[in-house]
């Protein structure tokens, strides 16, 4: 089973690095369709786990305890079998 | 006074801060993070600057996993001084000893300069040397030292007079180094035993490399 998980900023936290990626969209002829830019990062897992409940809990606790900071980030998970 | 110094992988302020405390007049020792009891007698433990575990994941997240880091909040929890410069302060907002977190700069640069603070708040022991709206000038070089709080939790920091330092001007003024909150520099913890700045007071101890600010800051845990 494998875990995606993705890990950005809140909403209400200033993503710098999206904005200065938007800006440079804007630059190179995307400012049209562009609206909106946020940068985040994707972990993805190998999991020694059949059972989906399982694998998101274990997941989440992952996130709260190490893999996200939730001060400041939000993080999302899809479970694949 | 015995001043431990944490080592971590990737941590390169460790000799700066030794020598700092040494010049001081405490007796300095280093220990590597993998140890899990820190030294008998241990009078103040310093969580020093550089790029623990490579800044991989986040900024000093992985450090807070380290063995040594129970040893370091059993002792913050039985009122034992913790200082955390740069990394260091990184390390402990993510252990959840300070709070807050450390994001990347606003202007995504690594900032490396001699930068102007002012003291906020000298009622604990680390800046009692210093006067409140002093102004010192004191060295920053780090990625992510844009610290973010939420706007209930920064005014509880306010009213228990938990913000130590703020990025400022040569007179005073608040001045925008790299987007934190309120411009603030370091905090403490409700309880004034914890405390975390991004600056290096270490690296501002000698008039021959610029200034010795520094020296007052750090003269505050000998009294």
């Amino acid at each position: 089973m494998k875990a995606i998980i993705n890990i950005g900023l809140k909403k209400g936290v200033l993503d710098s690095a999206g904005k200065a990626t938007h800006h440079t969209l804007d630059r190179v002829g995307f400012a049209d369709i562009v609206k909106d830019v946020r940068v985040g990062k994707q972990i993805i897992m190998e999991l020694n786990c059949s059972d989906v409940e399982t694998a998101k809990k274990e997941a989440a606790s992952m996130c709260e305890q190490l893999l996200a900071n939730t001060v400041i980030e939000d993080y999302d998970i899809t479970i694949e079998a | 006074m015995l001043v431990t110094v944490l080592q971590f992988p990737g941590t390169n302020c460790e000799y700066d801060t030794k020598y700092a405390f040494e010049k001081l007049g405490a007796q300095v020792q280093i220990i590597w993070h993998e140890e899990t009891q820190l030294p008998q007698g241990t009078d103040l433990v310093v969580a020093p600057g550089g790029f623990s575990y490579g800044d991989y994941l986040r900024s000093g997240a992985l450090a807070k996993f380290a063995p040594i880091m129970n040893a370091v909040k059993e002792y913050a929890a039985n009122g034992g001084k913790v200082l955390g410069i740069c990394n260091g302060f990184q390390i402990l907002v993510e252990t959840g000893l300070l709070p807050g977190a450390l994001k990347r700069n606003d202007n995504l640069h690594f900032i490396s300069k001699h930068h102007h603070l002012k003291v906020v708040n000298n009622e604990n022991t680390f800046l009692q040397e210093l006067e409140v709206g002093e102004v010192i000038n004191i060295p920053v070089a780090h990625h992510d030292g844009n610290y973010f709080i939420d706007q209930d939790s920064l005014q509880e920091l306010k009213d228990n007079g938990q913000i130590l330092l703020q990025y400022c001007d040569k007179n005073g003024s608040n001045k925008v180094l790299n987007g934190s909150v309120s411009q603030i520099a370091g905090v403490c913890n409700k309880e004034k035993n914890v405390f975390g700045l991004m600056p290096h007071p270490e690296r501002a101890m000698e008039v021959l490399l610029g200034c010795d600010d520094g020296v007052k800051m750090l003269q505050g845990f000998f009294k």
